[in-house]
């Protein structure tokens, strides 16, 4: 039998790389949905999680999703998320779980940073909560190992101990497609389908596959005032300081997270193709340019992902 | 645009870390904010020179120490194709992380130091990459600039690595010298190797024709049972094949035959399916079929076994020995497993297995496994999908070792 090499398979079936990263995060969602009792998709109305739901269909349609859906809502959302949000699982029929920071700070699980300031880190108390009221022993995410350098370094099935903590300096080996998801009670893991993709993947398979994103993805005129070098959206929790000014610039969001540390940038990019025209020429990484949670320190984003964080 | 996936592998200090952040802020796929941090970092620590290794080294202890201890993705592309990057530790206590990098690698990019010569841990990595089925190999004849570009050192380098693969059976070698450090050969040609009229690294990595051999035998491991309106059908990836509708396949390992009635994803439908491609399959004839069997053409079927001979790469302190009760998960099936005899363990610098009576962590060798189920298997080194397993730990579900069915293929030192 002669051997067929990857390049004949090309020619012969012409895959391309996004058929090749649709057909891996297929995979993926299959083994977590077979291997694990009670897994729950996190969705948080960004893109990342948009394209997750499509390949959630192509994974398990006709039938039904094999898991819920859960957003950990910090509170502090743009409206256009949440109506997207809401659309998109009445479209798709699947069931809906809202995890509330709101709700853990009323409960006194966390203290209130008070009004206006980031709730990123205490999404992660809330999430953990919620891992272990549910039970769930699988949280499929959106992350993709472009978008951080401690990212870059996780595994596509990631453990998490009954703590709900990543200890980067000893992950099990994952070789081959051979992801093993078994854990025992308490313990449970991270599934990250996207891990191979980047911004400009994300954005090429939603032009092919035409999928509807919250239209703070794509540019319109904001009123928004520079903090930190980033331009914030003026909302209920985003007020000037003394010293800042409100101003009007045509923008648009390259992340979608936590209004009050989510930055948006000035484009005129209003279309999928032009977006795309933008990353590609592009000279700053997606959370460089938008998230102020990153900045504070080299490893912030290591620090939070061993303490339960996305 | 297609999707090349290698492994940077070889000896720690050798500057593997520091090519890929050469290769990126010289192709310009660093960015600005990157860079900043980059520059950022280097001063904090007193260096005069923007440290490129911190591009690839992300985790706060790794910084620290100056090593890499597990393996970091990266992406870049070339005008042809996407690149997938994994830049494996070069420690040998980190050899679990540098096979996990490797095992889905087309092809190996070897860093060795042009003043140092070959090290064991380089022997060890490419030793195990060729066990792990990765035959195509680019070699950086790194660190150039301390030989002062001496053809000769380049040449004995080459020699070293040449003579190595040809007992470990690695088909292609393709040999740079270059000086990561300084970028020479690289993203660009050097003009301090004026003896030296081949690709740079960027150029090697964009024409390389590489891919795993699959082999023509088709196989879908199934993962998933799909209810719907005509009846059942069963989801999975193509690991052999291709598989054609109308082609007669036996369902593994009852050996019950059936023929593909259709071939489909959510967009549509075709007439045949190739490896890597995720799809559902209807049979003709409604048969038992459940996650962990394996439909496989009826002309060419893996074979069907409950015991059998593996060459593992060990990851776990705990030693591996006969008697020893593990999970071993093939394909999408996972059974109980119990070691039969340690046949022998692998000497990586004669390349020869000799008598063992235990396995350490990061040692090679051969065992006797006998499993609870039949389980379908190829040789690796025919199929990489249904020829590879892991071993796990029964009580802690940790990932003990990696195996690959058969024997080792090399010719002794």
């Amino acid at each position: 039998m002669t051997a067929i090499r990857i390049d004949d398979l090309h020619s012969a079936t012409s895959l391309s790389h996004l058929d090749m990263l649709e057909s891996q995060a297929v995979f993926i969602m299959r083994e977590v949905a077979a291997e694990c009792e009670r897994p729950v998709l996190l969705f948080s109305g960004g893109k990342d999680s948009a394209v997750l739901l499509r390949l959630a269909e192509k994974a398990f349609r006709p039938g039904r999703f094999p898991f819920p859906v859960m957003h950990v809502d910090t509170g502090h959302n743009f409206a256009e998320v949440l109506a997207f949000r809401d659309r998109r699982m009445a479209d798709l029929g699947e069931q809906l779980i809202v995890a509330s920071v709101e709700e853990s700070i009323r409960s006194g699980r966390v203290a209130d940073p008070g009004p206006g300031a980031s709730r990123n880190r205490l999404q992660s108390v809330t999430l953990l909560d919620a891992v272990a009221a549910h039970g769930f022993d699988a949280c499929i995410g959106g992350a993709r190992r472009d978008e951080d350098k401690a990212r870059a370094k996780e595994r596509v099935l990631s453990f998490r101990d009954s703590f709900g903590q990543w200890d980067p300096r000893n992950q099990r080996p994952e070789l081959w497609q051979l992801y093993q998801g078994r854990v025992r009670p308490g313990e449970h893991l991270r599934a990250f389908p996207l891990s191979d993709w980047t911004e400009l993947d994300v954005w090429s398979y939603i032009a092919r596959e035409q999928i509807e994103l919250p239209p703070i993805y794509y540019a319109h005129d904001r009123a928004v005032i520079e903090r930190d070098g980033m331009l914030l959206a003026v909302c209920e929790w985003v007020r000037p300081r003394p010293g800042e000014t409100i101003f009007e610039e045509t923008v648009r969001f390259r992340t979608v997270g936590d209004a009050t540390c989510t930055g948006a940038v000035r484009s005129t990019a209003s279309t999928i193709d032009e977006v795309i025209a933008e990353i590609r020429t592009s000279r700053v990484t997606e959370r460089g340019a938008t998230r102020a949670d990153d900045r504070f320190s080299d490893s912030s984003m290591e620090d939070r992902k061993r303490e339960g964080y996305f | 645009m297609d999707l090349l996936r290698f492994a940077i592998i070889g000896s720690v200090d050798d500057g593997k870390s520091t090519l890929i952040g050469r290769l990126l802020n010289d192709t310009r796929q660093l960015f600005e904010d990157q860079i900043a941090a980059l520059e950022a970092v280097s001063r904090r620590r007193g260096l005069s020179e923007v440290e490129l290794a911190f591009v690839t080294d992300g985790l706060r202890a790794e910084r620290e120490q100056g090593i890499t201890i597990d393996v970091a993705y990266r992406y870049a592309a070339t005008p042809r194709r996407k690149l997938v990057i994994a830049d494996c530790p070069g420690h040998v206590q980190y050899t679990r992380n540098m096979a996990t990098g490797a095992s889905n690698a087309d092809l190996a990019v070897v860093v060795v130091d042009a003043s140092a010569g070959l090290k064991e841990q380089t022997r060890r990595h490419l030793c195990i990459s060729a066990l792990l089925g990765v035959t195509e190999v680019l070699l950086c004849v790194n660190k150039m600039d301390l030989v002062d570009w001496s053809q000769e050192a380049f040449e004995r380098a080459v020699e070293e690595v040449e003579d190595l693969a040809d007992h470990l059976t690695i088909t292609g070698v393709t040999a740079i010298p270059i000086s990561a450090l300084h970028g020479d050969n690289v993203a660009e040609p050097s003009d301090r190797s004026p003896w030296y009229g081949g690709p740079t690294v960027f150029e090697a990595l964009d024409s390389a024709k590489v891919g795993e051999p699959v082999s023509g035998g088709g196989r879908m491991p199934v993962q998933w049972v799909v209810r719907h309106r005509d009846g059942r059908a069963y989801a999975g990836m193509i690991s052999g094949g291709p598989l054609r509708v109308g082609e007669e396949v036996l369902v593994l390992p009852s050996r019950r035959s059936s023929r593909i009635a259709s071939l489909s994803t959510f967009d549509g439908e075709f007439e045949e399916a190739w490896p890597g491609q995720s799809v559902t399959v209807v049979l003709a004839d409604d048969l038992d079929v459940a996650r962990g069997d394996m439909l496989a053409a009826a002309v060419d079927p893996p074979d069907t076994v409950t015991e059998l001979e593996a060459t593992v790469c060990w990851f776990a302190d705990r030693p591996l020995q006969a008697g020893d009760r593990y999970r071993v998960k093939h394909t999408t099936r996972s059974c109980a497993a119990i070691v039969q005899a340690v046949e022998g363990r692998l000497d990586v610098n004669h390349l020869k297995v000799g008598p063992a009576e235990r396995l350490a962590a990061n040692d090679i060798g051969l065992i006797r496994l006998a499993v609870a189920t039949p389980l379908a298997v190829d040789s690796y080194r025919r199929n990489r999908t249904t020829g590879s397993f892991v071993i796990v730990d029964e009580s802690t579900n940790a990932t003990l070792g990696a195996a690959m069915v058969g024997q080792p293929v090399m010719s002794p030192v």
